[in-house]
Order: structure tokens, then C-alpha cells, then sequence
């Protein structure tokens, strides 16, 4: 165990540095396009071969790693900061504040939030640079997709809060704010990195699909999400299994990350 | 005649006999939609026409091959010297698919409803030409004669478009003359039409016609999807493919692949010239700068528009009438220049800049602005990335957005919250009239400046008289002489900067035999009551 | 008895809340009253406004939502102003489809996602757990419009793609949950006096989560629905995920409101049922 968590380690390590670094690491500018050469498949001097528009997809790839790997793991905290927050908070103080948490949650649920989307694109000048786009982007998924684990923390919580463990806490004389911060917090911490991983890949193919609004990265800025959306046609399932590479890495980190960052008995 | 011909021509009807006959023969292909309507009369989207098509009895109808008219329901017609009046012999002994036995009274009854002010029949727009009424005329049983309160230009071409209804049939609307009738619409998932027992048409070796029993239109909007069920057989065809899917079918299966040439549909780039545009002045002052926009147009690599984007199945456009058009297509025009540092020189006349690589306007105005598109159309999305890098060379920055399509409608037609858009016309009249609501300086689909009181500038003054003339007289050369005028004074001013013609792509099983794909809409299956199902492979 | 008619008042508001809501986000949107058949050029002006007579209906969201509920309160849910029929006619067609889609969907969805979460668990698995975990982190990665493909390509229903999409998420709540119930303290104590992995499992781990476990069973009811939105349009499947996609499309107000509102009354029966459920495993295990 101890080997694979160093191996994910490492290889988080490598993707940070191949972020970091992608302006020195990339063969090219992310948006050069050599017209000659569309589709072209690996070679020495497109190690990734070239998109449909004749761009380094090696390049593509470590830019577009730049913008997902920094943002949707902050939009991920963000929502799971939040779940945490309005769930741990409504399941430990039950009574009224519960059932309006709980009411807020189901209209979250089930609101057509794709509109809200929309007339925040419409809020923004078209000419809005794609960097702070994309930024507004993450942080809208961030705050919208609390609901649906806070509902989950929810029910943790408020168990927690009834558990023998608290008992004896209160009984201990902790109560309030140090009860929830010592005892019913640390407990959350598996439903709430669930929260987290699950996040990361789900905000990082919700910002391609908020492209096709007008809120995604735009042309000619990567990220993983735009690379995915190479995946969508029948072409693609055919042709180059290049074009794969971007889902390989999504799910490299995503997994990198839980190994490295989970305990050793959590996978007992 | 040569021999391969004659014997085509020999064994065609024979094989066609030996289909006839089958039971159970389907032909199946995809719609993307499910029709916003199936009364022919109020149809507006591409599954309307299709329905309409296949089940809508006609009296003339346009060979999509050959470009010209030729006789369905009406035997005989003639438009009278002012172009005002156009009079049908009718066909004999023709029944409705219900049995109705279709007459004279039923063509004035369809002209009435079509014509009715409160129906707003799409179709009937195409004839409105005044305030009179219309007026039918039964000469006789199967002889009408059909009057306009002001000629109309291609008078008997709008025919091909008004399926004719029963005025006595209890199955209204439903009842058709066409090879098909609607036997079947589960919405959201197929519409089943089943061969017309009635449909007057038959072969030469005097079998009635359609051939195949019955199609299922199954309603598929992704069109990866769609690719998939043709590989497996599961469809017959598809219709108005993309570039890459016909390559993939082109390499996995080249029996399937047909090309039928450049096609009617143009894409273009526009700048907003609408003075109350909430855009900044500077912008507005490049925008209608003609040398502004000739010098964008040189800047774009159309070329390599069509050999990337549409991976060589598109030309460079010449103009707003595609060369697929034979008769109104402008032949004399030059093809448009890729010139970079023309664009350059033209821009410095206009007072621009370039300095650090970045292109400045006479107030030092750094040269940026926006391209919207349509999201979830892969072609037009490279496309703008492909001109952002033309753009760039010449030191502009341009910045693509895709929006989703009622925000795009809206910001082009009410908010002018804009700077420049790219977009495709879908072209399926052949007559430059249908586009006057495009040309008129006064009309909403004027995009650059819609709904003008006065027209802005002398040129599109110009437009707007010679495209006048062209609708109000009936001398073809006259006709042309005005059309082909337009075409330069677009050309020149560049309003619209077309970019390429798509060349009409499509994938068709050789089960389906008899097909002969052109670059018109319905591309595949214009000839529907001669196709017929061939048992697997062969030739089409 | 008062607890109950709060429950009842609770969902009562909701349900007005986010029908309300829906209408207003839909109609504040951009691109409220535009057509696509606006950029036709063969129509004539009369035409065009033809087109929007109805726009008038929503242009101001709270009076059509006064008008709504009347209409609803008599029986009436509207009429489609995209598709020309009414909405009841709509969702007789649409729901069975969906219900067949988010059945199959959660069936699936939990058969995998508890089934792998619990065999994880167990010692003697662990390359069950890593497949299981690699499977989960592969799904969750695919975006929706390939899984859909996917499904396609292996001749496999769209209902497939909803239960993998659903899955991961399933999955990965219920392992961590599993994990942390199987280390307290009681489950080692009845581990150290030589329990069975399964008699621990369904004895100790299980009761403990279950509450949790409900309520991500609720959660995952919205999370099907959800999916059978890209789902439906994508594999065209006649269901009411493709009809919520067209509606908002051609922002289809009184479609939309309607939709929000089975969304809204979905959602609260499968938590409110869930809260149930955990409520009596609660009082039980009490």
C-alpha cells in the first residue's frame, strides 16, 4: 500500500510540475495551429499527434491541465465547504433550522439552474478574457452543487449528534461549538471526501458542457473538459486512441489524489 | 444511348418488378426532430418538410436534379403574360389516400386556407403580393385558374411547396395525394408513413408507385448516434452528412459514400452596423467602414476553411448565391483573395496601425472585439478558431463565444448586444427572390442593420431598388441583370463575408437501390417514389 | 398530528416556491421569446408576430403564475407553446419512459454501487475493491454524452448510461460510510470475540449507515432524473429528460413550470420517503 500511495504521490507531483511548467515543457503555444498537419498522429515532433485543427495536442494537454487542475479542485472545496457547513450544521441543530435546510436543499434540487447559467453569460462582455470566465464558471458550480451531499451530511450528522460518542461527550461536558468541531466534524470527514472526489470530474466535464453557453474556457484556451468534448463523436471512438490520453490523466488524478490523500485503513 | 445505359435502363424496372410485390419493405432514416406540425400548410422546420414531402401531393414539382418543373397533380400549366394568373389542367381520376377522389374544388380550397390572413401559413407567405384577395377559378372539373393581386416572380416554382388538401375528406389535412400517408407519430420517437394505395404515379411498365411499403422516421437528434445505426444497418441513409462522418464512412464502408456537390447553404461572418447597438462608438465606426470589413475578408484563409474545417468537401464562397445555383449564380465574380498584407495596406488607408503586433485604430483604439457562434456546431466553432489565428496575423485579437441558440437569436434580432457573428444561411429556394426579406434594407432579416427606415447607406439603397426590379418584372434577363448587380455590390461592400459552400455530403445503404443523391434538399430521397430495397449489398 | 401538517405546509411551499422560481429563472433568462424560425427569411412580418402572440402569456412571470395555478387548480397544466400539445397529453406520453429509465437506472446504480461498496469491504477482497474503485473513478471521468455513445456503440440501452452515471456517486458515499461504520469501535469489539465478516457486515456495519445510506437514496433519485436529461436527448429517448432539454431550448414556459414542479414533488417524496425509512431503522435500532 505504502508503494502505490509514494507512486501516486509522485505522480501528483509530476502533474504539478508539468502544470507549472507547461510553458517550458510544451513543444509549442497551445494555439498554433500547423494547418499542414491536422489530425496528424504521434510523431517526434507531436509527441500527441495534432487535433482536428492541426494544434500540439501535448501542449493542449498540459495547459488544459494548468486550468482544471488549479480550478475544479477549488470549486470542489468550495461545495464540499459548503455541504459541510448548511448540512453538518442543520443535522446537529435539528428542529426548525433542519427542516429549512432541508426544503432550501430540495428546491436546489430541482430548480432549472442551466437558466441561471445563461443570464450570467449574458451579465458578462462578450469580449470577457477566458481566464476570469472560466474562473466565474467554477465558482457558480461551486456554489450550486452543495445540495445534493448536504442532504447526506445532513442525515451523518444529525446521527452523529444522537451517537453514544456524543453522549458521552456531552456527558464529558463538551457541548455546542466543541462538540461539533471535536467530535461530530472529524466524523463527516469520509462523506465529505467522498463529496470532494466526486466533485473534481463532475466540475471539470460540467465546465465543457458550460462552454456550449458561452461560459467555459474559450477558443483557444484548453482545459480537460474541452479535450473531453473530443471524445463525442464517432470519429473519435474509432480513429486515434490519442485522443483518449485527457480522460487517462483525469482519472490518474483523481485516483492519485484519493490514494495520496486517504489513510492506509480506509482501504482496508 | 450506350449500352450500359440501355441496360440500366432495362433492368432498373426489371429489379423493380421483382421488389414490387414485397411486403413488409422499409426504408428507414432519422429526422432530428419531431415536426413542429403536420399540417402541410403551417409546416416552418425540416421535419415538417420532410413529412410534407413524402406524403404532400403537389401539383408541380421541382426535379431536384434536372432544376426544372415538371407536371404531378397538374398535367399542363401556364402563367398568364403579367404574371398574375397561372392555370392548371388537371389530372384525371386521382383519389386522396382515404379515397376522397381529388378535384378542382380541392385546389381552391387549399389556395383559400392557405391564403387565409389569420392561418399565417409559412408557405403562404410566398405568394402574398398585395392586399386583394386571391382568387381561384374552377374552369371545370380538372381545369383551374388561379389569380394574384400582383405578379409573382416564379410563380409556378412556389408550387412545388403547397400540398393540396382535401376539401371534403373527414381526415382533413391527414388525407394525402403524396406517395405516403401518415399512418403512425409517436412523438419523440418515430412517425410511420405507409405507402399510399391511391398515388397516381405509376412506372413505365405501369406498376404504381412507391416501390417501398412503407418508412419509418425515426426521430434521432444526435447525429453520432446516427452514424452508428447506419453502420449497423439499422437506417438506410443519412442526409446533409458533416465532413468527418463522411470520411469515417468514406473509409469504413466507400460503397455508402456519395458526394453530390456543392450544395445551396452559404456560411458567413457579420459585423453589427445597427447605429443603436449598445457597443462602443469606435467599434461601430470600424464596423461600417467597408475597407475595415474588405480587409477582415482577405485576412481569412477560406481555403483553408475548406480543407481543414470540411476536410476538402467545401469551396471557398464567391457570393451569396452558391455556384450549385445554375441559373442565378454570378459566374464573372472573382474568387475572394487571401491577402494578408493587402489587408494590411487597406487597413492603413482606413488609418490603423499595427505596432508591437497588435492592430490600433486612428484614436489608438487597440483592434479586439467578439465572433459569437451557435454552441454544438463543431464546424463553425474551428472555424472561428481558425480565424482567430487569420486575424491575429494582422494584429487583431479575436475573441470567440459560443452561446446557445435562443441567446444568439436574441442578441442578433432585439438586444444588438454584439459585435460580430458567425453563421449559416440554409438555402433550399433556388429563386433569389426568397431572399428579398435577407436583401431589403427595411426588412428584420437585414442582419447587419435589420428594419432600416431609410436605407443607411447608398449602397444598400442600391440594393434595395435593384432587388425591386428583379421582383417586379417577369424578363429573366432583366431579372438576372439586377441579381448578378446585387452580387457585385455585395461582394464589394461585404456586409455579409461568406466564407465557404459546404458540398452536399451523404451516406446511403445499397440496400437502397435507385438512389441518386443531389446537392438539394431532400438531397437522398427527392426521387422517393422510384426507390426501392434491394436485399443487402449491390449497386445503388 | 401538528408535525405532520407542518411536514405537509413544508411541501405544499416548496412545490409553489420552485415552480415559481423555475418560471422566473426561465423567463429572466435570455433568449425568453425568441424562435428559431425568427431568422427565417421566406416568413412575412404578420408571420413573425404571429409567431409570439403567446409570448404575452409569460412576460410577466408572476401573473402567469397566478394564472397557472388556476388553471391547475381545475385541472389544466397548459399547452407546450413548442410542441403545440398539451402538457398532460405530454407527460401521459413521457413519464412511463422516464420511469422505466430512472428505475432501471437506480437499480443498477445500487446493485453495483452497494453491492462493490460492501465487497470492498471485506478483507479478502481487496482486488474486488481496487477493480471497483478503478471502475467507479473510470465512470465518473466519462462525460455523459460518451457513456451514452458508449452504450450505443455496445448496443447496450440508454438506461445503462443512467445507472452509470449514478454509480460512481453511489459508490464512493457508500464505501466511505461502510469504512467509517466498520472501524467503530463496537464492530472491532464483536471482530476481536470472532464474528463473521458477513454476521458483522449486516449486524453491525449496515444498521449503522443506514440512515445515511437512505438518504443518499433520495439523494440519488434526483441525481437518475437528472441524468435522464443529457441521457434522453442524447439516445432519444421519448422520456421526460428529452422533453425538459427541449423545453428549455425553446424556453417553454409553461412546460418548464410544470416539469420544475414534478422535479420539486419527485425530489421531496424521495427524501421525505427516505427520512421515513431512516427515521424508523433509527427508532428501531434505539
Amino acid at each position: 500500500m505504502k508503494k502505490t500511495r509514494a507512486a501516486a504521490i509522485v505522480f501528483l507531483m509530476l502533474m504539478g510540475c508539468a502544470c507549472l511548467l507547461a510553458g517550458y515543457l510544451a513543444p509549442a503555444s497551445y494555439a498554433e495551429q500547423f494547418r499542414e498537419i491536422p489530425n496528424a498522429s504521434c510523431s517526434r515532433q507531436h509527441w500527441l499527434g495534432t487535433d482536428d485543427l492541426g494544434r500540439d495536442r501535448l501542449s493542449r494537454v498540459l495547459y488544459g491541465t494548468r486550468v482544471s487542475l488549479l480550478l475544479a479542485p477549488a470549486a470542489a472545496l468550495l461545495t464540499t465547504l459548503l455541504a459541510g457547513v448548511i448540512g453538518g450544521a442543520a443535522g446537529f441543530l435539528g428542529g426548525w433550522l433542519e427542516e429549512a435546510v432541508k426544503a432550501a436543499i430540495d428546491l436546489v434540487l430541482s430548480m432549472p439552474w442551466l437558466f441561471l447559467l445563461i443570464t450570467v453569460r449574458a451579465l458578462l462582455p462578450l469580449n470577457v478574457p477566458p481566464l476570469t470566465s472560466v474562473t466565474i464558471t467554477f465558482a457558480l458550480l461551486g456554489c450550486l452543487g452543495w445540495a445534493g451531499a448536504a442532504r447526506v451530511v445532513d442525515a451523518d450528522a444529525k446521527a452523529l449528534a444522537h451517537s453514544e460518542m456524543a453522549l458521552l461527550a456531552r456527558a464529558s461536558g463538551s457541548g455546542g461549538m466543541r462538540l461539533l468541531w471535536r467530535h461530530i466534524l472529524p466524523n463527516l470527514k469520509p462523506v465529505l471526501q467522498a463529496q470532494f472526489w466526486v466533485s473534481i470530474p463532475v466540475f471539470i466535464l460540467a465546465e465543457a458542457n458550460l462552454s456550449l453557453l458561452g461560459l467555459g474556457v474559450a477558443e483557444p484556451l484548453p482545459s480537460w473538459g474541452s479535450l473531453l468534448r473530443e471524445l463525442e463523436n464517432y470519429s473519435a471512438l474509432t480513429a486515434q486512441p490519442v485522443q483518449w490520453i485527457p480522460l487517462a490523466l483525469l482519472v490518474l488524478t483523481v485516483g492519485s489524489f484519493q490514494l495520496a490523500l486517504n489513510r492506509e485503513e480506509d482501504w482496508a | 444511348m450506350n449500352l450500359r445505359v440501355r441496360l440500366a435502363a432495362l433492368l432498373i424496372p426489371l429489379a423493380a418488378l421483382s421488389a414490387f410485390g414485397q411486403p413488409g419493405s422499409q426504408l428507414r432514416f432519422c429526422i432530428r426532430t419531431d415536426p413542429k406540425t403536420l399540417n402541410p400548410l403551417m409546416v416552418i422546420d425540416d421535419a415538417g418538410q420532410t413529412v410534407r414531402y413524402l406524403t404532400g401531393g403537389v401539383l408541380l414539382r421541382l426535379n431536384r436534379k434536372t432544376q426544372q418543373l415538371e407536371p404531378a397533380l397538374a398535367t399542363a400549366w401556364k402563367v398568364s403574360s403579367n404574371g398574375r394568373t397561372i392555370t392548371f389542367t388537371l389530372r384525371a381520376n386521382v383519389y386522396f389516400s382515404d379515397g376522397t377522389p381529388f378535384s378542382a374544388g380541392d385546389v381552391a380550397y387549399t389556395m383559400e386556407r392557405l391564403m387565409d390572413p389569420a392561418l399565417h401559413s409559412p408557405v403562404g407567405d410566398s405568394f402574398r403580393a398585395g392586399a386583394d384577395k386571391v382568387r381561384a377559378q374552377m374552369l371545370g372539373k380538372n381545369k383551374i385558374a388561379i389569380t394574384f393581386p400582383a405578379a409573382i416572380v416564379g410563380l409556378d416554382k412556389l408550387f412545388d411547396q403547397v400540398a393540396i388538401l382535401s376539401a371534403t375528406s373527414p381526415r382533413k389535412e391527414m388525407a394525402a395525394l403524396g406517395p405516403y400517408y401518415l399512418s403512425e407519430n409517436k412523438p419523440g420517437a418515430y412517425i410511420l408513413l405507409r405507402r399510399n394505395p391511391n398515388y397516381w404515379k405509376h412506372d413505365a411498365a405501369g406498376r404504381a408507385l412507391p416501390y417501398i411499403e412503407s418508412i419509418r422516421l425515426d426521430i434521432q437528434q444526435n447525429r453520432e448516434i446516427e452514424m452508428l445505426r447506419l453502420m449497423r444497418g439499422e437506417i438506410q441513409f443519412i442526409n446533409s452528412l458533416d465532413a468527418d462522418n463522411y470520411d469515417v464512412v468514406k473509409a469504413r464502408a466507400p460503397e455508402m459514400a456519395v458526394d453530390a456537390g456543392v450544395g445551396l447553404d452559404s456560411e458567413q461572418i457579420w459585423f453589427n452596423q445597427v447605429a443603436s447597438a449598445p457597443i462602443a462608438a469606435y467599434e461601430k465606426a470600424w464596423f461600417t467602414s467597408t475597407r475595415f470589413r474588405q480587409a477582415i475578408s482577405e485576412s481569412i484563409n477560406r481555403a483553408d476553411l475548406a480543407r481543414i474545417v470540411y476536410r476538402g468537401h467545401a469551396q471557398p464562397a464567391a457570393s451569396w448565391i452558391s455556384p450549385a445555383n445554375k441559373v442565378w449564380f454570378d459566374r464573372h465574380l472573382p474568387p475572394y483573395r487571401y491577402d494578408p498584407n493587402g489587408a494590411l495596406a487597406l487597413l492603413e488607408q482606413e488609418g490603423f496601425r499595427l505596432k508591437n503586433g497588435r492592430l490600433r485604430d486612428r484614436a489608438g483604439h487597440v483592434v479586439e472585439f467578439s465572433v459569437m457562434t451557435n454552441a454544438g456546431n463543431r464546424s463553425r466553432e474551428r472555424m472561428a478558431a481558425m480565424i482567430q489565428q487569420d486575424l491575429a496575423r494582422i494584429g487583431v485579437k479575436l475573441n470567440v463565444v459560443t452561446l446557445d441558440f435562443p441567446s444568439l437569436i436574441e442578441r442578433i434580432t432585439r438586444t444588438f448586444n454584439y459585435e460580430a457573428c458567425l453563421l449559416g444561411f440554409v438555402n433550399d429556394d433556388l429563386d433569389p427572390d426568397a431572399q428579398m426579406t435577407v436583401w431589403l434594407s427595411s426588412a428584420e432579416n437585414h442582419q447587419w442593420n435589420p428594419s432600416q427606415k431609410t436605407p443607411a447607406t447608398a449602397w444598400e439603397a442600391e440594393i434595395d431598388r435593384l432587388m425591386r426590379l428583379q421582383a417586379s418584372t417577369l424578363d429573366v434577363r432583366k431579372r438576372k441583370q439586377a441579381v448578378d448587380r446585387v452580387q457585385e455590390i455585395v461582394r464589394e461592400q461585404e456586409p455579409f463575408i461568406y466564407l465557404v459552400n459546404k458540398e452536399a455530403l451523404a451516406a446511403v445503404s445499397p440496400q437502397v437501390r435507385n438512389a441518386d443523391p443531389v446537392a438539394l434538399q431532400p438531397q437522398v430521397y427527392w426521387n422517393i417514389d422510384t426507390l426501392w430495397m434491394g436485399s443487402g449489398g449491390g449497386k445503388r | 398530528m401538528r408535525g405532520m401538517a407542518g411536514h405537509a405546509l413544508r411541501i405544499v411551499l416548496v412545490v409553489v416556491l420552485g415552480g415559481f422560481a423555475g418560471a422566473a429563472l426561465a423567463r429572466y433568462a435570455p433568449g425568453w421569446g425568441v424562435d428559431d424560425e425568427d431568422l427565417n427569411s421566406s416568413l412575412s412580418a404578420a408571420s413573425h408576430a404571429a409567431l409570439h402572440a403567446s409570448d404575452a402569456n409569460g412576460s410577466n412571470p408572476a401573473a402567469f403564475y397566478v394564472d397557472y395555478w388556476g388553471r391547475l387548480l381545475r385541472g389544466d397544466l397548459g399547452t407546450s407553446v413548442a410542441l403545440h400539445e398539451p402538457v398532460s397529453q405530454l407527460l401521459k406520453e413521457r413519464v412511463p419512459e422516464t420511469c422505466k429509465s430512472v428505475g432501471a437506472g437506480l437499480a443498477l446504480a445500487w446493485t453495483m454501487g452497494l453491492g462493490l461498496a460492501l465487497l470492498s469491504l471485506l478483507p479478502v477482497a481487496r482486488f474486488a475493491a481496487w477493480g471497483a474503485w478503478l471502475l467507479a473513478s473510470l465512470v465518473l471521468c466519462l462525460p455523459a454524452a460518451v457513456l451514452a455513445l458508449l452504450c450505443v456503440y455496445a448496443h447496450a440501452s440508454g438506461r445503462l448510461a443512467i445507472g452509470l452515471i449514478v454509480f460512481p456517486r453511489v459508490y464512493q458515499f457508500t464505501r466511505n460510510l461502510l469504512a467509517r461504520s466498520a472501524a467503530l469501535p463496537h464492530v472491532l469489539t464483536a471482530r476481536a470475540k470472532g464474528a463473521g465478516e458477513c454476521r458483522i457486515l449486516l449486524r453491525h456495519v449496515l444498521p449503522v449507515a443506514a440512515p445515511q445510506i437512505l438518504a443518499l437514496g433520495g439523494v440519488s433519485v434526483c441525481m437518475a432524473l437528472a441524468a435522464c436529461v443529457p441521457v434522453e436527448a442524447l439516445c432519444d429517448l421519448p422520456g421526460i429528460g428529452q422533453l425538459a432539454w427541449r423545453a428549455a431550448l425553446s424556453r417553454d414556459l409553461t412546460l418548464l413550470v410544470n416539469l420544475t414542479m414534478i422535479m420539486t414533488v419527485v425530489t421531496l417524496a424521495a427524501n421525505s420517503g427516505m427520512d421515513l425509512l431512516g427515521g424508523l431503522i433509527g427508532e428501531g435500532r434505539g
